[in-house]
C-alpha cells in the first residue's frame, strides 16, 4: 500500500548515521519544579468560580475590618433623631430604630460573625485534630473507646448542650464560639480519623516503619502534612456552617445582646420590622448570604484543587 | 541428613511462623500457617504464588511489621521479636524493604532528597553537606541524578520511583532486603530496569534477597532458589532450575504449566493442567493438604492428615502425601 | 485470508484536554480486524491501547476527551458519525467489551442473573422466561458450577474469576461480532488467567466473534492471538501475524519488548536487555520517531521525521527509519530471536 515517500523529504545519507543516545534526556523530568502546593496553587487559580469567592470573601474580610471605621457613627450609640432613616442616603445602609446607623453594624456584626466562626474552628482543630490523630494512629482499643465516646456525644442533640451552656455562661463571643465549638468538633475527628486509617496502611508509612521512625516522626513528617488537605476542605465548609449557626442562635434568642451585633442579631431586630423597612434585614442578609456562598465557593475549589484524583 | 549441604551461612531462619489476623465476628484469617524456611546469606530466595497465599504476609512479619502469631523468627542468629531499643535500631538498619505500589511508596510531601535521606536522619548517619553527598551518591547508584534530589515524588515515572524506593533503602547500608512485588506495577520494559539494577546491587553490595512476585519467569530469574506457597503453607522449596526442571508438587506442576511463555510456537504445543475451582477462603481452609480441593492427584489421604514438610531430594523440599512412602502404604491399605 | 473486516481504524486521533494542556493519547492508529479473528494490541501503559479499544466503543468521556480526526468503520457505517441513540444499540448486541476488573463492570446492588438478561430483553427483546434460559445457558458455557443458583445472587458473592466469566457471559449472551477485551487476565492469579484464556480461546471458535485483545502482556498474546498491532506512544510501530511479531519482528520497540521479557529457558547470568529511559510525555509528543530517545538505532533522521510504514510483506508493516534503502541494515538483537525461538 503505502510506500516510504523519500521525494517530499530532503533526505540525505548523512541523516541515517546513527547517534549517541543522550541518558540524561532519558530520565528527564519536566524542567519546571513544581511542589505539591504550588500545583494546587495553580488548579485553585484556574477555578472561576473559587476565585471569585476568594475575592468577595476578601472584599468582605476588609469591609468588617474598615466598614464600620468609614463613617463616624459608633456602632452602638442611640440618636432618637435618625431613627429609621431609609437608605442611600447620608446612611448608605440607612439606620435602625434606635437611629444607628445600619452600615456600621452590618460590617462590624459580620466581623464578629466572623470572629465568632474562627473560634468555633479552632476549637474544631484544637480538640478535633488531636483526637482524629490519635484514634486512628494507635487504632485498636484505643480507637474503639474514642469512637465510641464521640459516638455518645453525637447523640446528644447540639441545640441541648449549647442552650445549657449559654444558660450557665453570659452569652457572648467566647460563649457562642465555646458552645459552637464543644458540638463541632466531632465532624474534624472523624475526617481525620478516616484519614490516618488510611494512610497507615500507606507503604511510605510502612517504610518509615521499617527504617525505625519514632511516633513523632512519623506524624509530625508522614501523617499530618497528608492531612492537612482534608482538614483544610473540612475547615472552609465548617465555617460557613457556624455562622449560620450563630445567626440562628441569635435568631431564637440566645445570641449576642444588643447593643453589640452580629449578622444573626441585625437579622433579628431586621425581621421584627420587615414591613416597614425592609432594608433593615435586606442588608445584613445580604451579607451573610454572600460569605456562606463564598465559603462554598472556596471550599469547592480547594477540594478540585487538592483532590489527588483529579490530578493529571 | 543430605549430602551437598551449603557451606554458607544462614542469614536468616524462619522456623514454624504462623501468621493469623482476627477479622472479627470470632473469625480468623489464618494468612501464614506453619511455614518454616532459611535464606543463606548474599543469595536471592523467591516466593511465589497466587493473591491471598500468604507471601506478602511473610515478608512483613519477617520486617516486624506485623507481629507473629506464633513460630520464631531468627535474623543474624537473633530472635527478632525480642529485640529492644540499640538493637531494634541496628535490626532496622539491616534489613529493609522494596515496596509494590511505586506511587503509595512514596510520601507526596517529601523532596525526593529528604525521602532518600530518612534512614541518614532517623539513625543520624549523615548531616549537612555530607548528608547530600551521599543523597546524591545513591541517587547515582540507581542511575537518577542530583538535581533531581529537589523534585517530589508526583514528576516521575512509575519506574524512576521505584528506583527512588530502593535507594531510601540502600541509605541505611542493609545487608537483606525484602522486596515485596516490586516489578508487578510496572510495564514490561521498566521491569527489566529495576530487576538489572537489583542483580547489579547484589552483585556490588553482596546484598541477600527475598524476592516476592507472582510472575513466575521473573523469579526463575532472579532467584537462586524458589519457595512456591499456597493459602498460607509453603508448598515446595527447591533451586530454581531444579524446581522448573522437576516440579514435585501438582500445584507448581500446574502453575509452571499456566504461565503464558512469549512463544506461539510452544504455545501451541503446550499441555496446560488447567486448575479447576478458584482458591478456597484462608478463613475456612480445606482440612488436610489445603490444597486437594482443587488437586488433580487427590488421594482420600489428604483429607485427612497435612502432609509434613520434608527434604524429598538434596535441597528439594516439598509437602505432598505423594512424596510421603507412609502416607501412599496407608492410601493403599484403604483401598 | 480472504474473509471480511468487520472493523477498521482509519489514522484515528484522541486527545484529552487537562489542567496541563492537550494529551494527545492517540496520534493516527490504523489497524483493522477480520471476521473472526484475534488482533491483540500491545503495549506498555500510556501507549494509548484502552484510548484505542475505548473510541471504538465511544467510551471516551467528551469531554475532556475528544475525537479529533479519523473513522471507525463497523462493517461499513462510520462509528465516530453515529448518534448517540444508535451507538446504545450497538453496544452489547454488536460489539461487547470485558474490562481489567470485572468488580467495578458489574453493577453490585443487581443479581449477576439479571445482568445477563438485561440485554438479552433490550436487545434481543426476549421475554423473561426465555432470557432466563439463555441466561443459565450462557451461565454453563462460560463454565459456572451450579448456575441454577448462581444466577439468583450478587456479584460480590463471586470471586475473581468467577466475576470474569460472568463479565464474558454478559458480553457474550447477545452474540456480538466484535468483543473487545481490555487487560481482562491483568487482575488475575495465572492459574485462573490459564482458566479464562482458554475459555476465550474456545468461545471464540464456538461463536465466531472476532476478538480484540488489548494486553502488556506477551504471554497471553502469544497464546491466544492471530495478528497483533504494537503500539507506543499513540502511534502502530508495527502489526503482523503472531509469528511475525515473535520470529520475525522489524521494530527495535518490539525487540526491547522481547528483550525484557524473562522466558522460563533464560539462565540467571544472562542480563536482560531492558530499554532505557521512559516513554515520551504526549503533552508534547516529539516531532520525529517517537521512540527515537530510548532506540538504540536511533539516526539523526528519526528525531526529524516520523518514519512512514512500510510493507515487509502482505500482514507485516512497520513504521521505522531503518527499512528505508538508505539506512544501513541491523540485525535483529540475537538475544530476541534466539530467545524467542528456543
Amino acid at each position: 500500500m503505502s510506500s516510504m515517500n523519500s521525494s517530499t523529504q530532503n533526505l540525505t545519507p548523512e541523516m541515517f548515521q546513527p547517534i549517541e543516545r543522550d541518558t540524561l534526556a532519558q530520565e528527564g523530568v519536566s524542567s519546571k519544579k513544581i511542589t505539591f502546593w504550588g500545583d494546587v496553587w495553580r488548579r485553585f487559580l484556574k477555578n472561576k468560580g473559587a476565585l471569585i469567592g476568594a475575592l468577595l470573601l476578601l472584599v468582605i474580610g476588609i469591609l468588617a475590618i474598615v466598614g464600620p471605621e468609614i463613617h463616624s457613627y459608633s456602632y452602638r450609640s442611640v440618636n432618637y433623631d435618625l431613627i429609621n432613616k431609609e437608605a442611600f442616603g447620608d446612611h448608605w445602609f440607612g439606620t435602625d430604630g434606635a437611629g444607628r446607623d445600619v452600615w456600621t453594624r452590618t460590617w462590624y456584626g459580620a466581623g464578629i460573625s466572623l470572629l465568632i466562626a474562627f473560634l468555633a474552628t479552632a476549637f474544631d482543630l484544637f480538640i478535633g485534630v488531636p483526637y482524629g490523630c490519635i484514634s486512628g494512629y494507635y487504632g485498636g482499643k484505643v480507637d474503639n473507646w474514642m469512637q465510641r465516646i464521640i459516638e455518645v456525644l453525637y447523640g446528644i442533640p447540639n441545640l441541648i448542650v449549647i442552650i445549657l451552656l449559654l444558660l450557665w455562661m453570659k452569652p457572648g463571643i467566647i460563649a457562642i464560639a465555646l458552645a459552637l465549638g464543644i458540638t463541632g468538633w466531632i465532624t474534624m475527628a472523624r475526617v481525620v480519623r478516616g484519614q490516618m486509617l488510611k494512610l497507615k496502611s500507606q507503604e511510605y508509612v510502612l517504610a518509615a516503619r521499617t527504617l525505625g521512625a519514632s511516633t513523632r516522626r512519623m506524624l509530625t513528617k508522614h501523617m499530618l502534612p497528608n492531612v492537612l488537605g482534608p482538614v483544610i476542605i473540612t475547615i472552609m465548609f465548617s465555617i460557613p456552617t457556624a455562622i449560620f449557626f450563630e445567626a440562628f442562635l441569635a435568631f431564637i434568642g440566645l445570641g449576642i445582646r444588643p447593643p453589640e451585633a452580629s449578622l444573626g442579631v441585625l437579622i433579628n431586630d431586621g425581621y421584627k420590622v420587615l414591613q416597614l423597612f425592609p432594608y433593615q434585614l435586606f442588608f445584613p442578609a445580604l451579607v451573610l448570604s454572600l460569605i456562606m456562598f463564598s465559603f462554598n465557593l472556596v471550599g469547592d475549589g480547594l477540594r478540585d484543587a487538592l483532590d489527588p484524583k483529579l490530578r493529571q | 541428613m543430605s549430602a551437598v549441604e551449603p557451606k554458607v551461612e544462614k542469614i536468616l531462619e524462619v522456623q514454624q511462623v504462623k501468621k493469623h489476623f482476627n477479622v472479627g465476628r470470632g473469625q480468623v484469617v489464618q494468612a501464614v500457617d506453619n511455614v518454616s524456611f532459611d535464606v543463606y546469606k548474599g543469595e536471592t530466595l523467591g516466593l511465589v504464588g497466587e493473591s491471598g497465599c500468604g507471601k506478602s504476609t511473610i515478608g512483613r512479619t519477617i520486617i516486624r511489621l506485623y507481629e507473629a502469631t506464633d513460630g520464631n523468627i531468627n535474623f543474624k542468629g537473633k530472635m527478632t521479636k525480642d529485640l529492644k531499643g540499640k538493637n531494634l535500631k541496628q535490626f532496622n538498619r539491616e534489613m529493609q524493604m522494596i515496596f509494590q505500589d511505586p506511587y503509595a511508596s512514596l510520601n507526596p510531601r517529601m523532596t525526593v532528597g529528604d525521602i532518600i535521606a530518612e534512614g541518614l536522619d532517623i539513625h543520624e548517619l549523615a548531616k549537612g553537606k555530607e548528608r547530600r553527598d551521599k543523597v546524591v551518591e545513591l541517587l547515582k547508584t540507581v542511575g537518577l541524578n542530583e538535581e533531581h534530589a529537589d523534585r517530589f515524588p508526583h514528576e516521575f515515572s512509575g519506574g524512576q520511583r521505584q528506583r527512588i524506593g530502593i535507594a531510601r533503602a540502600l541509605a541505611v547500608d542493609p545487608d537483606f532486603i525484602i522486596a515485596d512485588e516490586p516489578i508487578s506495577a510496572l510495564d514490561v520494559s521498566i521491569q527489566a530496569q529495576v530487576v538489572n539494577l537489583m542483580k547489579k546491587l547484589q552483585r556490588e553490595k553482596g546484598l541477600t534477597y527475598l524476592f516476592i512476585a507472582h510472575d513466575l519467569s521473573m523469579v526463575k530469574y532472579i532467584s537462586d532458589r524458589v519457595g512456591v506457597m499456597y493459602l498460607g503453607n509453603m508448598v515446595e522449596l527447591a533451586d530454581s532450575q531444579e524446581l522448573y526442571d522437576n516440579p514435585l508438587h501438582p500445584y507448581t506442576e500446574a502453575l509452571l504449566s499456566a504461565v503464558p511463555i512469549p512463544d506461539p510456537e510452544t504455545e501451541k504445543r503446550k499441555e496446560r493442567i488447567i486448575l479447576k475451582g478458584d482458591v478456597p477462603s484462608p478463613i475456612d481452609p480445606p482440612s488436610g493438604c489445603r490444597f486437594r480441593t482443587r488437586c488433580p492427584k487427590a488421594m482420600g489421604i489428604c483429607a485427612q492428615e497435612i502432609p509434613t514438610w520434608q527434604e524429598v531430594r538434596p535441597l528439594h523440599w516439598v509437602s505432598c502425601h505423594l512424596y510421603q512412602e507412609e502416607s501412599l502404604k496407608k492410601e493403599e491399605g484403604v483401598k | 485470508m480472504d474473509r471480511k473486516n468487520v472493523l477498521e481504524v482509519k489514522d484515528l486521533h484522541v486527545s484529552f484536554h487537562t489542567y496541563n494542556g492537550e494529551v494527545q493519547a492517540v496520534r493516527g492508529v490504523s489497524f483493522e480486524v477480520k471476521n473472526g479473528e484475534t488482533v491483540a494490541i500491545v503495549g506498555e501503559s500510556g501507549c494509548g491501547k484502552s484510548v484505542t479499544s475505548q473510541s471504538i466503543m465511544r467510551l471516551i468521556p467528551q469531554p475532556p476527551g475528544v475525537i479529533k480526526h479519523g473513522e471507525i468503520l463497523f462493517e461499513g457505517n462510520d462509528l465516530t458519525k453515529l448518534p448517540e441513540k444508535k451507538m446504545e444499540e450497538m453496544r452489547g448486541k454488536e460489539i461487547a467489551m470485558i474490562f481489567q476488573d470485572p468488580m467495578t463492570s458489574l453493577n453490585p446492588t443487581m443479581t449477576v442473573g439479571k445482568q445477563i438478561m438485561e440485554g438479552l430483553i433490550k436487545h434481543q427483546k426476549l421475554g423473561k422466561a426465555e432470557a432466563r434460559q439463555k441466561a443459565l445457558e450462557m451461565l454453563r458455557l462460560v463454565g459456572i458450577p451450579s448456575p441454577d443458583s448462581r444466577i439468583n445472587q450478587y456479584p460480590h458473592q463471586f470471586s475473581g474469576g468467577m466475576r470474569q466469566r460472568a463479565m464474558i457471559a454478559i458480553a457474550l449472551s447477545c452474540a456480538p461480532k466484535l468483543l473487545i477485551a481490555d487487560e481482562p487476565t491483568t487482575a488475575l492469579d495465572v492459574t485462573i488467567q490459564a482458566q479464562i484464556l482458554h475459555l476465550m480461546n474456545d468461545l471464540k471458535e464456538k461463536m465466531d466473534t472476532s476478538i480484540i485483545l488489548i494486553t502488556h502482556d506477551l504471554g497471553v498474546v502469544a497464546e491466544t492471538a492471530d495478528r497483533v498491532v504494537v503500539m507506543y506512544a499513540g502511534k502502530v510501530v508495527e502489526t503482523g501475524t503472531v509469528e511475525e511479531i515473535f520470529y520475525k519482528p522489524r521494530h527495535p520497540y518490539t525487540w526491547g519488548l522481547m528483550g525484557s521479557m524473562p522466558r522460563l529457558n533464560l539462565s540467571r547470568d544472562t542480563e536482560l536487555s531492558p530499554i532505557l529511559g521512559t516513554p515520551p510525555n504526549l503533552l508534547t509528543p516529539p516531532k520525529g520517531c517517537p521512540f527515537a530517545s530510548r532506540c538504540e538505532h536511533a539516526m539523526q533522521v528519526c528525531k526529524e521525521h516520523m518514519p512512514e510504514t512500510t510493507n515487509s510483506s502482505d500482514s507485516h508493516q512497520v513504521a521505522c527509519w531503518l527499512e528505508h534503502p538508505m539506512a544501513k541494515p541491523v540485525d535483529i538483537p540475537h538475544d530476541v530471536v534466539g530467545g524467542v525461538s528456543k
